[in-house]
């Protein structure tokens, strides 16, 4: 007991100066914390605590691809294709091409034809994984019965391919929508398979956030249906301006994807919001050669399959840019502006989970947990004081330094405080003086045996170790299960529980052992303080 | 200095006497509790409901919660909850999932804001849909699920199987008078109460562990003792460290109760129940046990331990 070694000395020091020094940004407003961390050395980490969205305010948004509708896409993909397939190999097929759920179906009655093509459809279904490797599975799947029926269905693997593209695709859209809206560090990500989680710290109006993440903005510039054309090329789109549908070619002139630039401004003569645009060299040609043989015709700016206007082409337009117009109010016509900017989403994105806490409550939030854990520690550091005595100082300043290598640990990994989080905090204090209450109880029982009182620390120590462990570790596990678990909140919660039973075994245990030995060794007690 | 002792020293309560009455009263409590959860149920908030919560403030004098139910009844969301939070200023909404896809809640929540006006400020909306609820119950249940049975393998590796036996039912007991704590106080039960729930598994193994540790420890001692004597021994042994450590950590969440705020408060008073629960589970239900499991096994002789006995066949 009398030894301890100089090197665990100097090393728990050091992790505690450390600890402090980490934590010590967290705690100065914003102005100051700058001018401290110039001052600080290069190679520490220092930065302020993240605190979570229910604590700083802040929206927090899960979106879902759209299953359906990436499937149906996928379909009417499919058919496109078999289409051309079937029309450069000049096969004939009995009846249409028969769209199912999940797949199509056509029948080709004779059989040389058949035997000719089937090669080519067996192309189509290709292998999902890619390049990177993985599990390689069919992306469709070909069959063909005795009566010349092939049918051509979307595997499970292939749609799964396709969301999990999707959601890649969509969180850089709407990474570079958020962006625009100018607000700080908003955080994007993938959450499953088929989910992007979207929060956005200190934003109080959500109503702008939910329709640029909500829009699929899919632009597309088609001509307006003329009487006598083949019905099946066209179709009846709700109109944006006038009640009533407005029938309009399914072909499409040109694309958003050939947009190069998109602003908000006003129209010339009759001072209206409008969006101008600018088409790259592929669309600007392409829209140029389509208004040059249509002129007089009116065509229609489709959005998410809305028609927002359908002005006339007065002449061929060639300069490669030009207007949207659609009674817009001035945000209207400016979030459009950003949605175009940033390109359509893959598929379309719905709204599964929102939760927005606004500034006012956050800070609320800090204070009632800031309270609350100066009230319990002070309650807990007092008990300990008058149950304890010299030991129970001991006990208060690894305590102390419990709660510093917790923040300290918090600002290292990067880690959220969340309001669960500061609860965690809290249940920790209680929990971290319960190693020493284990230690010190031992200690009095075995000098109660009569031991020495070297004997009586020693021993103390050595057989309460185990049972700290062991009940630590129990403890631990069902952190690391909510953690894994848990989302928001609840993670914060986990991560500072699973940190809080990590720290208290080397503050309570090392620690208080360290300072016990110290205290031995310059007072000669002839009698145990407890 | 004089210290201050809570718990008595040397004490030599016999504890696993108290079985007979333990084990009937604990069985009862736990059978009202599921009762209780399958009748009463439990006030399950938005997180595994799905629905629409809106925290409001009143921006000067207290809510009139009156004149909001009177608007909310107007609002065409179904049936909505107003509820007094914390303070007389503030109020939360609560209404079910709206039919008509997702799209219907973002309408729904809007038609509040212009009902409510501009005498309240929205302090929180939370939206949840019916299928991330669904997930939030499954991952919850997984949860509690996989920290027992991961718990139990640890405790197998490190103890006897009776021990790991007897902390699982302690740990089981725990968890369904916390659902019945929920369901009798009718707290909201949401996802900070799964991680209240796994927390008071946690700590009610914590003292299980601690007693079982101190059981062990005494067997490999005292070989010729009775079981049940040799248990009392042992929880009269870590009996100090017991009181002083509920005391402690009852401190902690006395005052998160109080000062913590609205917004965890349900979680601190769950684990404050937890931490009693788990406390007397770890004395009077996990260490009995191990006398119904015969953790002497062909060491046990009937002379020694005759209570013992008929305990076994009954149970």
């Amino acid at each position: 007991m009398l030894r301890f070694a100089t090197w665990k000395i100097v090393s728990i020091l050091g992790m505690t100066v450390l600890a402090f020094l980490l934590i010590v940004p967290s705690l100065l407003n914003p102005q100051s914390r700058d001018a401290v961390i110039a001052h600080m050395p290069k190679w520490l980490p220092v930065r302020a605590i993240v605190l979570g969205l229910d604590l700083q305010g802040g929206s927090h948004v899960l979106l879902e691809v759209d299953s359906p509708s990436v499937v149906k896409t996928q379909v009417e993909n499919l058919r496109d294709d078999v289409r051309r397939i079937l029309r450069e190999e000049k096969v004939s097929i009995a009846g249409g091409i028969g769209m199912e759920p999940r797949g199509v179906q056509f029948r080709i009655p004779d059989v040389v034809e058949r035997a000719r093509v089937m090669p080519k459809l067996q192309q189509l279904a290709g292998t999902v994984g890619g390049l990177t490797g993985g599990l390689r599975a069919p992306a469709f799947d070909v069959s063909e019965n005795d009566n010349g029926l092939v049918r051509i269905s979307v595997t499970e693997a292939g749609i799964n391919d396709k969301i999990r593209r999707a959601v890649d695709q969509s969180i850089e859209v709407l990474r570079r929508r958020v962006d625009a809206l100018g607000t700080t560090e908003p955080n994007i990500q993938r959450q499953g398979n088929d989910r992007i989680l979207v929060e956005v710290p200190g934003l109080q109006d959500t109503s702008k956030l939910k329709e640029i993440l909500g829009t699929t903005a899919k632009l597309e510039f088609r001509l307006v249906g003329e009487p006598g054309e083949d019905p099946n090329d066209v179709e009846p789109l709700d109109q944006v301006e006038s009640p009533g549908k407005l029938p309009v070619e399914k072909r499409v002139m040109v694309q958003g994807e050939d947009l190069t630039d998109a602003q908000p401004g006003f129209d010339n003569r009759t001072q209206e919001p409008v969006v101008n645009f600018r088409f790259n060299i592929r669309g600007g040609q392409k829209f140029g050669e389509v208004t040059s043989a249509n002129v007089g015709r009116p065509f229609a700016i489709v959005l998410d399959g809305k028609v927002i206007s359908a002005p006339r082409i007065l002449g061929p337009i060639t300069g490669g840019s030009g207007q949207i117009s659609g009674r817009f109010t001035v945000e209207q016509a400016n979030n459009l502006a950003i949605l175009l900017r940033a390109g359509a989403l893959p598929a379309k994105l719905t709204i599964v989970e929102e939760r927005t806490v606004g500034p006012g409550l956050g800070q609320d939030s800090i204070d009632a947990g800031k309270r609350a854990a100066y009230v319990g520690a002070i309650l807990v550091v007092i008990y300990m004081l008058v149950t304890y005595g010299v030991f129970g100082v001991f006990a208060n300043i690894a305590l102390m330094v419990h709660i510093a290598f917790i923040f300290a640990g918090l600002v290292l990994l990067g880690a959220t405080l969340t309001l669960p989080g500061i609860a965690g905090i809290v249940l920790t204090i209680g929990m971290a003086v319960d190693s020493n209450v284990l230690i010190y109880e031992r200690i009095r029982e075995e000098a109660h045996m009569g031991r020495s009182i070297v004997s009586a620390l020693d021993a103390g120590f050595k057989r309460a170790f185990a049972t700290i462990v062991d009940s630590n570790v129990t403890m631990f596990v069902a952190a690391a299960i909510l953690y894994f678990l848990g989302a928001g909140p609840v993670r914060g919660f986990a991560v500072s529980l699973a940190l809080g039973i990590l720290t208290s075994i080397v503050t309570a245990v090392t620690m208080t052992r360290m300072m016990i030995t110290l205290w031995y060794r310059y007072t000669r007690p002839k009698k145990l303080p407890i | 200095m004089k210290l201050l002792r809570l718990a008595p020293e040397n004490t030599k309560f016999p504890f696993m006497r108290f079985r007979r009455v333990s084990y009937p009263f604990s069985a009862l409590l736990s059978i009202v509790s599921v009762v209780l959860f399958l009748t009463w149920g439990m006030n399950f908030g938005i997180d595994f409901s799905g629905g629409t919560l809106i925290e409001l403030r009143a921006k000067s004098g207290p809510a009139d919660v009156a004149a909001l139910r009177d608007i909310a009844e107007h609002m065409d969301v179904g049936d909505v909850e107003v509820q007094g939070f914390g303070s007389p200023s503030e109020v939360t909404l609560r209404f079910g999932v709206q039919p008509g896809g997702e799209g219907a809640q973002e309408a729904a929540v809007n038609r509040v804001k212009e009902a409510i006006g501009n005498d309240y400020d929205i302090r929180r909306i939370e939206v949840v849909g019916p299928r991330v609820s669904g997930e939030l119950v499954q991952s919850g249940t997984l949860g509690v699920v996989i920290a027992i049975v991961a718990v139990l393998c640890y405790l197998s590796f490190r103890f006897e199987w009776q021990f790991a036996v007897g902390a699982i039912i302690a740990t089981m007991h725990d968890l369904l008078l916390t659902v019945g704590f929920f369901s009798i106080t009718q707290l909201e039960f949401n996802t900070t109460s799964i991680a209240a729930i796994l927390t008071i598994v946690g700590y009610s193994l914590n003292e299980t562990v601690v007693v079982l540790d101190r059981i062990r420890e005494m067997m490999k001692k005292f070989r010729k003792i009775p079981t049940d004597e040799l248990i009392d021994r042992s929880v009269n042994a870590v009996l100090p460290r017991t009181i002083m450590t509920a005391t402690t950590v009852f401190l902690a969440l006395l005052s998160l109760v109080v000062f913590g705020g609205q917004v965890i408060r349900s979680f601190s008073l769950a684990m404050m129940w937890g931490v009693f629960v788990a406390t007397y589970s770890s004395v009077f239900i996990c260490s009995p046990m191990l006398i119904y499991l015969g953790l002497r096994g062909e060491g046990q002789e009937p002379a020694a331990t005759p209570e013992a006995k008929p305990a076994k066949a009954s149970a």
